[in-house]
C-alpha cells in the first residue's frame, strides 16, 4: 500500500499546476464563456503533449496511466480550465483501442469528444464537448461509431459547458457487437474517473476561495472566519474533499490494475470494492457530491458577493453542477451502483482490446 | 498509489477474519448486548494467543502499523465485541509513546496479553468537551499523590484493571498547563464505581476517587504535562482504532433483510428503488470511511500522528452512519422499531440497535463540533474563535 503519489505523478502534478495556472484560470473561463472553450490554452496544452498522453506508447501516445491522466485533470479543474481535456483523452484512448485514433487526434488538433449516453433516434444528445468537437465517439445499439464533420450549435447552460447534439448522419461504425460496447463501458468508466477527479480540483479551489475570502472579511469588527458557523460550514469540506480524492484515485488505480488482468471484487458486506465498474460510480458520485457541497457552503460565506458574477467562486460553483449531473441525475447512478452491487456478477470491459480487460466480478 | 494490502498484511487480515469466524460466536455477541459491556475477555486473550495483539499497539513494536487498523476494522465490521480492547490498545500505546520502564513492565506488557483492561478518565461531570478545565485534584505528598475527584463516561471502569486519569495539578497557571496524567490501578483503596445505563444498552460509568493514594512511579509523563499526553492519547483514539466503519455491519445486516423482507407495495424491500438507491449511497460513504481511516493509519505507518486526519475520518464517518441509520430505520417502518430477538423485527433488531447506538457516536471520542474545530483552527488556519 502506497497513499502518496509516485515521484514521476509528483512531477506530473508540477508541471500541470504551473500550465494551467499561467495558461487558464478564472479570467480565462470568463473570457471563454459562455461556450466554455478556451482555444488558446488549447493549442498551448497541444505543445505538452497532454491530449494524447493516455493512448499507449506504442499507438505514438505518452503511455501515461488512469492515474496520471486524474493527477493533470484534478489540476485543470483546480484552475476551472475551460478545455475539452477529459473527454478527448478518454475518447483517444476508446479510439486507439480499435484502431482509429488517427495523428491529429492523437496531436489534438483534431478535438474528439465521447457522447456519455448512448444514441436515441439517431442523435447522440448532449455529447459534453459537441460544441467545439470534430470527432465524437458514440454508442448506437451496439456499435461503437464515430461521428466526424463540423462541431455542433452550442446548447447554453448553466455551466457553460460546451454541448450539443450530434446527429449520427453519415458517422463510421468503428467495432460492432459486445466488445464494442464492453469498450464504451470501460471507456465511459475512465470518464466518470477523471470527470471525479476535475470535481475534486474545483472543490479544492472552492474550498481554498472560501476560506482565503472568510479570513479578510470582516464584519462585527472581526474576520467572519472567527465565527464557529462560519468555520463549522467549512471544516466539512476538507474530509469530503480527500475523500472523494482517495476514491477517485483508488477507482483509477482498480482501472489501471484491469488494464493488467487483474479482476477486482464488489463485496458492501465486508466493505471490500476493488473493482473499477463499482469504484469508478462511487467516485463520481462521491465527488459530484463534494463540489456541490464546497461551492455551495464557499459561495454562500461569500455573501452577496458569491453570486455577483465579478467574484470567481460562481464560476466553479456553476461548473461543478454541471459536470455532477451532465452524465445522469446522482440518485439514477446510485440505482445503477446498486444493480453493480446487489444484484449478479457484472463485467464491465471486453476481453481482448490491450489497455481495455478488466475483470468485474463480484 | 497503490491500494492493495502487502502480502503480509493481506495473510494477517486472514488471520483475523479466521479467527472471527472461529470465535465470535452467537454466544459473545448475544453476550455483549445483553451486558452492555463491548468488551469479551476471553476473546481479548485468545486474540493475544493467536499472536493478533503483537500489532495491536499503536506505535509499538517492529509489526507493520497497517496490522493495528486491520485488525479493528475486521473487529468492528464483523460487529465484535472490541470497543474495550481499543481503549486498551490505545492505553498501550500512550504508555509505549510517554511511560517508563515500571509502566511498561507492570502494564504495557500485562496488556499485550489480552487478559487486562484499561478505561479512559478524562470527562468529569460538568467538564466534557471543556477537558481543560476538570478539577480532579492530584496533591503531591512525599513520594505519593493523592487524588480527590469525579470522573463521567468512565466506560469499561467495572472490568477494568488500571485507568489513565487526568488531574489537575497545579491551578495558578493557566487550565491546560497545570494537568498531570496518571496510570491508576483500578484496585487502589478510594475508587468507587457506579453504572450509568444508556439508551443503547451499552454501559459506561461514573467513577469516584476519594483520597486515593498512588506512588509517583503512576504518573504517566511530566508533572504539568498531561496536556501533551492527551494530545498522544487523542491522536491515537480518533479514526484509527475503530469507529469509523459502524455503516459497515448495519449495511450488511439491511441488505440481507431487504432480500427476504417483503414490501408494502409488494415484491421484496430490496426492490424498492428508494431503498437501492440509500444502501448504494451508503456503500459509498462505507468506502469513503475506510479510505479516511486508511489514510489516518498510513500517516501513522509512517511515522506521523494523524490526528487532523482522524478528525476528519470521524467527523465523516459518524455524520454518514446517523444519516444512514435514520434512512434504514424510516424505511423498515415499523418493524424497524422492533428490538433483538423480538419476531418480524427488521434486520432481527440490528436497525433498532443502530439506531439506539448511532447518537453517541458524534459525541464520545471528541464532539463533531470539537472536531470541526480542530479542523478549522489547525487544518483551514482560521482565527480561534474561543
Amino acid at each position: 500500500m502506497d497513499l502518496d503519489l509516485t515521484k514521476d505523478q509528483e512531477a506530473i502534478r508540477d508541471v500541470f499546476a504551473d500550465f494551467f495556472s499561467s495558461e487558464t484560470g478564472p479570467e480565462r473561463a470568463r473570457d471563454a464563456e459562455p461556450l466554455g472553450f478556451d482555444s488558446r490554452a488549447w493549442d498551448r496544452l497541444i505543445e505538452t503533449g497532454a491530449p494524447g498522453m493516455g493512448v499507449g506508447e506504442s499507438r505514438g501516445g505518452g503511455g501515461a496511466t488512469l492515474a496520471d491522466l486524474t493527477v493533470v485533470v484534478e489540476e485543470a479543474g483546480a484552475h476551472i480550465a475551460a478545455l475539452p481535456l477529459v473527454d478527448h483523452m478518454v475518447a483517444t484512448r476508446l479510439l486507439a483501442t480499435v484502431g482509429a485514433c488517427d495523428d491529429d487526434v492523437l496531436a489534438g488538433t483534431t478535438i474528439v469528444g465521447l457522447a456519455i449516453r448512448p444514441a436515441q433516434d439517431g442523435t447522440a444528445r448532449t455529447v459534453p464537448t459537441g460544441a467545439v468537437a470534430r470527432q465524437v465517439v458514440a454508442l448506437d445499439g451496439d456499435a461503437l461509431v464515430l461521428i466526424e464533420g463540423d462541431p455542433g450549435a452550442h446548447l447554453e447552460n448553466h455551466g457553460c459547458l460546451p454541448l450539443a447534439h450530434r446527429p449520427l448522419t453519415g458517422a463510421t461504425v468503428l467495432a460492432d457487437g459486445p466488445d464494442a460496447a464492453g469498450a464504451y463501458r470501460r471507456a465511459l468508466d475512465e470518464w466518470r474517473t477523471l470527470t471525479a477527479s476535475t470535481l475534486v480540483g474545483i472543490t479544492r479551489t472552492a474550498l481554498d476561495l472560501g476560506v482565503g475570502y472568510v479570513k479578510e472579511r470582516h464584519q462585527f469588527g472581526r474576520p467572519i472566519g472567527s465565527f464557529q458557523a462560519i468555520q463549522h460550514l467549512l471544516a466539512d469540506l476538507p474530509g469530503l474533499l480527500d475523500g472523494a480524492r482517495l476514491l477517485t484515485a483508488k477507482a483509477a488505480w482498480a482501472g489501471d490494475r484491469a488494464v493488467a488482468g487483474q479482476t477486482g471484487v464488489a463485496d458492501i458486506g465486508d466493505n471490500e470494492i476493488t473493482d473499477f465498474a463499482t469504484l469508478a460510480c462511487m467516485a463520481l458520485v462521491s465527488a459530484g457530491e463534494a463540489a456541490t457541497t464546497a461551492t455551495d457552503r464557499s459561495l454562500h460565506v461569500h455573501g452577496g458577493y458569491g453570486f455577483s458574477e465579478e467574484y470567481d467562486i460562481q464560476l466553479y460553483f456553476r461548473r461543478a453542477r454541471a459536470l455532477s449531473v451532465v452524465l445522469d441525475d446522482p440518485a439514477r447512478e446510485c440505482r445503477r451502483l446498486a444493480d453493480l452491487l446487489l444484484a449478479g456478477p457484472s463485467t464491465s470491459s471486453p476481453p481482448d482490446a490491450d489497455h481495455l480487460t478488466s475483470g468485474a466480478t463480484r | 498509489m497503490d491500494f492493495s494490502l502487502s502480502p503480509g498484511a493481506v495473510e494477517f487480515r486472514a488471520e483475523v477474519k479466521a479467527f472471527i469466524a472461529d470465535h465470535l460466536t452467537t454466544e459473545v455477541v448475544d453476550q455483549m448486548h445483553a451486558t452492555g459491556t463491548f468488551n469479551d475477555k476471553a476473546f481479548n486473550a485468545a486474540l493475544a494467543d493467536a499472536g493478533l495483539l503483537a500489532g495491536a499497539v499503536p506505535g509499538y513494536g517492529d509489526r507493520d502499523p497497517i496490522e493495528l487498523y486491520l485488525l479493528f476494522n475486521e473487529l468492528e465490521k464483523a460487529g465484535a465485541p472490541y470497543d474495550g480492547l481499543a481503549v486498551t490498545m490505545l492505553v498501550a500505546g500512550v504508555i509505549n509513546a510517554v511511560g517508563t520502564d515500571f509502566h511498561r513492565s507492570r502494564v504495557l506488557e500485562k496488556l499485550l496479553t489480552g487478559r487486562f483492561n484499561c478505561c479512559l478518565g478524562y470527562s468529569e461531570p460538568d467538564h466534557g468537551s471543556d477537558v481543560a478545565s476538570i478539577t480532579t485534584k492530584a496533591v503531591r505528598d512525599g513520594d505519593e499523590w493523592v487524588i480527590t475527584g469525579q470522573k463521567m463516561w468512565t466506560t469499561m471502569a467495572h472490568v477494568s484493571d488500571w485507568v489513565i486519569l487526568l488531574t489537575r495539578t497545579n491551578p495558578d497557571v493557566p487550565r491546560h498547563k497545570g494537568l498531570t496524567m496518571f496510570l491508576v490501578p483500578m484496585d487502589t483503596p478510594g475508587i468507587e464505581v457506579q453504572p450509568v445505563p444508556t439508551m443503547a444498552t451499552e454501559r459506561t460509568n461514573a467513577t469516584f476517587y476519594d483520597d486515593v493514594r498512588v506512588g509517583d512511579e503512576w504518573r504517566l509523563g511530566e508533572v504539568d504535562g498531561g496536556w501533551a499526553v492527551m494530545g498522544v492519547a487523542l491522536a491515537f483514539e480518533r479514526g484509527v482504532m475503530g469507529g469509523t466503519n459502524p455503516a459497515v455491519p448495519l449495511l450488511r445486516h439491511v441488505r440481507d433483510w431487504a432480500t427476504g423482507a417483503t414490501s408494502p407495495d409488494g415484491g421484496t424491500m430490496l426492490s424498492d428503488p428508494l431503498l437501492r438507491e440509500r444502501l448504494a449511497r451508503t456503500a459509498i460513504a462505507n468506502q469513503v470511511s475506510q479510505l479516511l481511516t486508511l489514510r489516518a493509519a498510513w500517516i501513522a505507518a509512517t511515522g506521523g500522528l494523524p490526528g487532523l486526519e482522524g478528525s476528519m475520518a470521524k467527523l465523516y464517518a459518524t455524520g454518514r452512519y446517523q444519516q444512514a441509520v435514520a434512512w434504514f430505520q424510516e424505511m423498515a417502518g415499523a418493524e424497524g422499531l422492533l428490538a433483538f430477538g423480538v419476531e418480524d423485527a427488521a434486520a432481527g433488531g440490528w436497525i433498532d440497535y443502530d439506531a439506539r447506538h448511532a447518537p453517541v457516536t458524534t459525541i464520545y471520542g471528541g464532539t463533531t463540533e470539537i472536531n470541526r474545530n480542530n479542523v478549522a483552527e489547525r487544518h483551514l488556519g482560521l482565527p480561534r474563535d474561543r
